[in-house]
């Protein structure tokens, strides 16, 4: 693409990125098809979980698969107090010898919804033991500003329950979190579709992360990439700067030089 | 009564004396990347896994990379 129009690059923690999708390794029908819809989605940055090793499993290869080639975020997915996911961040830090952890801290099985008491507890001391920290949480100003001040790399905001694929929930939350927030936003969960993705973007968030929408597809590789195509046409709107809202018409043909009868 | 540790949860006889014995028992490669192991809540870095040793009573977890979003 001409570099004049490209999207404009993105950082967390110094590190720049040309993809603004981060996108998730679970509940892909089959390795082969999420294999294809992270190619196909542009991702440089792909989630992965800590989990037991089982007696029977003894590794599933992922790190084989995709560590050399992607920058792998384990997330404290299935914690549900800080103690926990510290220590799931520490044991993902040393498998994958990685000082980046996407913190999930969940309040609730039903709803997913963060704990926010024990994830600002949690973001506090990983980042007091030199984490980069990127919490998924909700999309409270209040909360994404404390964990900022904190000392988190960015902010993941919700846009609606994990999985549940009901777009942007709050545009209004998501548009004061970009004017209160100068780390980068990454919507975080409930993106269902590619104009969900967009969306996000043209309000000024920095980038989306998302699983289900794409594994749960009927296509997950070419949902990937409307994914993909949704995000770069949210971040090039973002960056032209939409017109204002009017309630009459203007005329977009100049009326100079009409016939009049 | 046999010796027993704590191997993520579920109660086993004390076979091993270090974590790269408990490991190779186990049939992990102590080579390959996307592992870890925490021994009473505390993370041991894969360095010092041949010479930290187990005793009876401890409580292993040994952790590695799955598919997440």
């Amino acid at each position: 693409m001409d570099a004049k129009v490209a999207n404009t690059d993105f950082s967390i923690a110094g590190k720049t990125f040309s993809s603004r999708f981060l996108i998730g390794t679970s509940r892909y029908p089959n390795q082969q098809v999420m294999m294809d819809a992270i190619e196909a989605s542009g991702a440089e940055i792909v989630t992965v979980a800590v989990r037991r090793v089982s007696q029977e499993s003894g590794g599933e290869g992922l790190y084989d698969l995709l560590g050399d080639r992607f920058h792998l975020l384990p997330n404290t997915a299935g914690c549900f107090t800080a103690r926990d996911a510290v220590l799931t961040a520490e044991l993902a830090r040393e498998a994958l010898e990685t000082n980046w952890v996407k913190l999930e801290v969940i309040g609730d099985d039903e709803t997913l919804f963060p704990d926010v008491e024990h994830l600002l507890r949690a973001a506090e001391e990983l980042v007091g033991k030199g984490f980069i920290v990127l919490p998924y949480c909700n999309d409270d100003p209040i909360t994404c500003k404390k964990l900022e001040d904190i000392g988190c790399a960015a902010v993941m905001p919700l846009a609606a329950p994990i999985g549940s694929g009901m777009g942007i929930r709050n545009p209004y939350n998501l548009r004061i979190i970009r004017e209160q927030c100068s780390v980068p936003i990454i919507v975080d969960a409930g993106v269902g579709t590619a104009s969900d993705a967009a969306v996000a973007l043209e309000l000024g968030c920095d980038g989306i992360l998302l699983n289900t929408a794409v594994a749960g597809a009927r296509d997950p590789v070419k949902m990937a990439l409307a994914m993909k195509l949704g995000i770069e046409a949210g971040r090039h709107a973002f960056e032209a700067g939409r017109i204002p809202r009017r309630l009459y018409a203007t005329a977009s043909t100049p009326t100079d030089g009409a016939i009049e009868l | 009564m046999s010796d027993t540790i704590s191997i993520n949860g579920e109660i086993h006889p004390l076979t091993a004396k270090s974590i790269v014995e408990l490991l190779s028992q186990r049939n992990i490669d102590i080579n390959k990347g996307g592992v870890a192991v925490a021994l009473n809540g505390e993370v041991v870095p894969r360095a010092n896994w041949d010479q930290t040793s187990i005793k009876p009573g401890n409580k292993v977890e040994i952790v590695h990379i799955v598919r997440g979003g």
